[in-house]
């Protein structure tokens, strides 16, 4: 007789991750928590790609004259590396990963409304990826993520076509997770959860919602065009042909600037989560917060002629979207002050996400208010097309969004995975990663005032004490963004098992579901009787984490 | 090097009402940062989490609040706006009486050329204390025109002439940038601006290597295009005079009028067929659409604003009697 010994295993009860196994399991999903977990190791993927590009461009500015690449490299670096990160990773980022797999959890649904229309979002994301991919192998593009015409259309003997073939399919993408996130927040709410008890993260993914659905179409059409003008000669954009270049900078802004909201918005709507449940404080100006949202999602489709106080439109159709640019600023003041107030006489924790959110806060406001310098025109004159606006958007794009995204995943880690990650490393990341990323675009600011051009591949010799500064920072930030892949890998398969809620948060998929949720997320349909964040009532932390 | 300031030269009057703009806007960012950050350090500190006690008060909201704070910031971002627009309208419009370059932008040089007919590449020469225009014009793709010391920039867009001036204060060398990216040696598009004292830049103007004067190249490629054939220039017959034509107003046979300008004058040259002088014909001016080079064309659109001129020029233009030596490519 043969007697092995076993670990005695605690029988997890069944959830949507050890439910079924196998690889059709997971590719023929329908499952919104499933399809979140594709998109989330697809979108880190993409992430390292595009890192790797500004890896490469960074090291290359540390010399005036570039230091390793010929600039046709340099320029094709920046133009994957904007392509990359802006298309397949930030716009999908937050609603695609969190929201997917959020948004049921917290309206009280069993799913989205469209489930294969979901799993639909996710192949047409990997298809535009991978023709993405194939493109930069082919010997990439280097038109900027700009695609500005007639270089992109006549100029340029790239893979200008392959590129906008990539981007138009992930666009579809978008436009469809924004519709299936309209949809299920209209239709699937639980019993009792009326507009105003939704938790702000589904305001604010609602908002982006109604931007990918309105503005992607138009970017969309814009790349048809960009592809009938390279390949038909259709004499829409390029001068020669009797086109008109400024009309392409129309199109594509008035989608592209939108698009900006797409990518923060959803952070915004993180952070408010974070906030407060590490205050343990009911949000201060719900209504403000959540219509802030709104306002927008509205504004930003009255601000794209801010990327063109330069380029020959009138002058005064530069001095109307300068003021309505100053409007649009207003919404996000906004939301920053009901952050700041919803703190006040709190119950504070510095747990890691929370941390991510002071960080998103700080750097946020420094990308908010230098949008004002660029939104004041004769200081827009100066700094446009420097490294003032590359300073800008990454505060704001990748000091707000990234970092609202990396606060997100921590603080539903326990959720997703139903494993706690090392929080003394996590907390020592997030201090790497803010030094980091100060060091890497603060300078950048001066840099652009002081008149270095962005896309440079080469540039001054005077400017290279700030730009070699700028690389010393970079360096620093890819390890703070390295050591959380690591841990995170660790803790999902190692990390000690999670509570139900072991943050004492408030809302649905803290209360009323385990960690991890079953396939259909309730075991039985929850029903809401109170507002979001009614920290007031007792917390129901279901065990304090180690 | 070495030079620790966040301010590039300032070599314009007009560079130091930006920076000074500029401050104020650092001003009120970092008055913000103190209040935002601030209370979120003294929130942080004071009321974080004490093992054991219960649960913080509550705060719904409130209207106050809300209405200052988002009502202080508009106000002041309205200072912010106006400011900004009156210097933006300031640097969108030039004085009258300007001294006239002409830039041409192509990958991956600037081409200059004076209305004395000297020509540059990448090197501009300008006198202080006269206001300088610059009609800028692209052969390929868009550029821009950048010239961080006196906090002008410009895109240079096919198709198009935008205009860029400046008043330099300052006698120095400055840097020109292509700020708009343009394809493979977009960031070695660059080239100095040179900014000399007047009687400098009398001696610049009357040395170096020239060809005819702007308008008596324009002049040639007039008869060369054989635009003289129709334009006969003091006779109104099948065409319409070009004398004091430029700068007036011109009827249309839609009943519109138009200003004539340089982008006018562009137009009519490339498709006549576009805006039609009131009582003449249609079509019977050809397209030269393709056929005259950026530079040509503003050659000619020198020579048709000189037969319009006031008598009174500007004095740099004058320079010495210009032999007609070497023709536009
Ligand atoms: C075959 C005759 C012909 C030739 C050659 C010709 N033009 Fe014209 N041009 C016309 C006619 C007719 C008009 C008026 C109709 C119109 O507005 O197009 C005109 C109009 C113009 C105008 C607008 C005048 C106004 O009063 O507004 C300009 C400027 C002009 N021509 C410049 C040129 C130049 C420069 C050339 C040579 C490159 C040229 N033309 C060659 C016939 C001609
Ligand atoms: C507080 C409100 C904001 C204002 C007033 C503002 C203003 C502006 C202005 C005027 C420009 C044009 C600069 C130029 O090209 O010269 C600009 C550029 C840009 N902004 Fe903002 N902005 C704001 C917030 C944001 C946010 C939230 C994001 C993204 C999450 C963002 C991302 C960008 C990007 C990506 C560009 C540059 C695009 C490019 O040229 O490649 N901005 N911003
Ligand atoms: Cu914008
Ligand atoms: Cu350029």
């Amino acid at each position: 007789m043969n007697i092995t010994f076993e670990q005695p295993k605690i029988k997890e009860s069944p959830n949507y991750l050890n439910i079924r196994y196998g690889w059709r399991s997971w590719l023929l999903t329908t499952d919104h928590k499933r399809i979140a977990l594709l998109y989330l190791f697809s979108i880190t993927a993409f992430f390292m790609i595009g890192g790797a590009f500004a890896v490469g461009m960074r090291l290359n500015l540390t010399s005036p004259n570039g230091l390793l690449f010929s600039p046709e490299t340099y320029n094709k670096l920046f133009t994957m590396h904007g392509i990359i990160m802006i298309f397949f990773f930030l716009i999908p980022s937050i609603p695609a990963v969190l929201g997917n797999f959020l948004i049921p959890l917290m309206i009280g649904a069993r799913d989205l409304a469209f489930p294969r229309i979901n799993l639909l979002s996710w192949y047409l994301y990997i298809i535009g990826g991978i023709v993405a991919v194939a493109a930069v192998a082919s010997g990439g593009v280097d038109t900027g993520w700009t695609f500005y015409a007639p270089f992109s259309t006549t100029y340029s003997n790239t893979h200008v076509i392959m590129t906008a073939v990539a981007v138009f399919v992930a666009g579809f993408s978008s436009i469809l997770t924004g519709l299936n996130f309209i949809v299920t927040i209209h239709k699937m709410r639980a019993p009792g959860m009326t507009w105003f008890r939704l938790p702000l993260f589904v305001w604010s993914h609602y908002a982006t919602s109604i931007i990918q659905v309105l503005g992607t179409p138009v970017v969309a059409i814009t790349i048809v065009l960009l592809g009938l003008e390279r390949l038909f000669h259709a004499g829409i954009f390029d001068p020669k042909l009797g086109g008109d270049p400024i009309l392409f900078q129309h199109l594509f802004w008035f989608y592209s600037h939108p698009a900006v909201y797409i990518m923060i918005l959803p952070g915004m709507g993180v952070i408010s989560e974070l906030v407060t449940c590490f205050s343990h404080k009911t949000v201060f100006g719900y209504g403000f917060v959540a219509f802030s949202s709104v306002a927008i999602a509205v504004l930003s489709f009255l601000v794209w002629g801010h990327h063109l106080f330069v380029s020959g439109q009138s002058m005064y159709a530069g001095l109307i979207f300068s003021l309505l640019s100053f409007m649009v600023a207003v919404p996000s003041a906004i939301k920053v002050f009901n952050w700041t107030a919803t703190m006040y006489r709190g119950s504070i924790s510095y747990d890691t996400p929370m941390l991510y959110a002071f960080g998103f806060i700080g750097l946020f406001t420094i990308g908010g208010l230098t949008g004002l310098f660029l939104a004041t025109v004769a200081i827009d004159v100066h700094v446009t097309d420097t490294y003032f606006v590359v300073a800008h958007f990454h505060y704001t794009m990748v000091g707000g969004m990234v970092m609202a995204y990396l606060g997100g995943i921590h603080f539903w880690f326990p959720k997703i995975t139903g494993r706690m990650y090392p929080e003394g490393w996590a907390r020592f990341a997030a201090l790497v990663v803010f030094v980091g990323f100060n060091l890497t675009f603060f300078p950048q600011f001066i840099l652009g005032y002081l008149g270095m051009p962005r896309r440079y591949a080469t540039y001054a010799p005077e400017f290279q004490s700030l730009n070699v500064l700028s690389s010393a920072g970079a360096s620093i930030l890819g390890v703070g963004y390295l050591i959380p892949m690591i841990y995170l890998a660790w803790a999902w398969n190692r990390g000690p098992r999670a509570p139900a809620n072991p943050w004492g948060a408030k809302g649905l998929e803290w209360e009323k579901s385990p960690s991890p949720p079953p396939t259909f997320n309730f075991d039985e349909m929850p029903v809401v009787t109170e507002n979001a964040y009614n920290y007031g009532a007792a917390p129901g932390a279901t065990e304090a984490h180690g | 090097m070495g030079n620790l300031s966040i301010f590039p030269p300032r070599g314009s009057a007009f560079a130091g009402q930006v920076d000074l703009l500029y401050t104020f806007l650092l001003v009120v960012s970092a008055i913000m940062m103190v209040l935002i950050f601030g209370c979120i350090f003294i929130f942080a500190v004071k009321y974080r989490r004490r093992p054991g006690a219960p649960p913080p008060p509550q705060h719904h909201g409130s209207m106050l609040l809300e209405a200052v704070w988002s009502t202080i910031p508009f106000l002041v971002m309205l200072v912010m706006f106006v400011w900004g627009a009156k210097l933006y309208f300031d640097s969108a419009t030039p004085p009258a009486n300007t001294l006239d370059l002409y830039v041409t932008g192509k990958q991956w040089m600037w081409k200059v050329e004076y209305p004395g007919g000297q020509r540059e590449i990448n090197e501009i020469h300008v006198p202080t204390g006269t206001p300088v225009k610059v009609t800028l014009a692209s052969e390929d793709v868009i550029h821009s025109f950048f010239i961080p010391a006196f906090r002008v920039k410009h895109d240079v867009v096919p198709g198009h002439y935008e205009i860029a001036w400046f008043q330099a204060t300052k006698p120095g060398r400055y840097h020109l940038f292509c700020a708009e990216y343009c394809g493979a040696d977009h960031s070695k598009m660059g080239g100095w601006v040179n900014v000399m004292s007047p009687a400098d830049y009398e001696v610049w103007l009357s040395g170096g290597e020239r060809g005819g004067s702007m308008v008596d190249q324009g002049a040639k490629l007039f008869s060369q295009y054989g635009c003289v054939t129709c334009h006969v220039l003091d006779a109104k017959g099948r065409c319409p005079s070009l004398r004091n034509m430029f700068g007036h107003p011109v009827q249309l046979d839609d009943g519109r009028t138009v200003m004539a300008d340089e982008a006018y004058v562009r137009e009519s040259i490339l498709d006549p067929n576009a805006k039609i002088v009131k009582g003449y014909e249609r079509n019977v001016m050809p397209v030269f659409q393709g056929q005259i080079s950026e530079e040509g064309l503003l050659q000619l659109i020198v020579f048709v604003k000189s037969l319009s001129q006031p008598p009174e020029q500007p004095v740099p233009t004058k320079g010495p009697p210009v032999t007609a030596k070497g023709s536009p490519k």
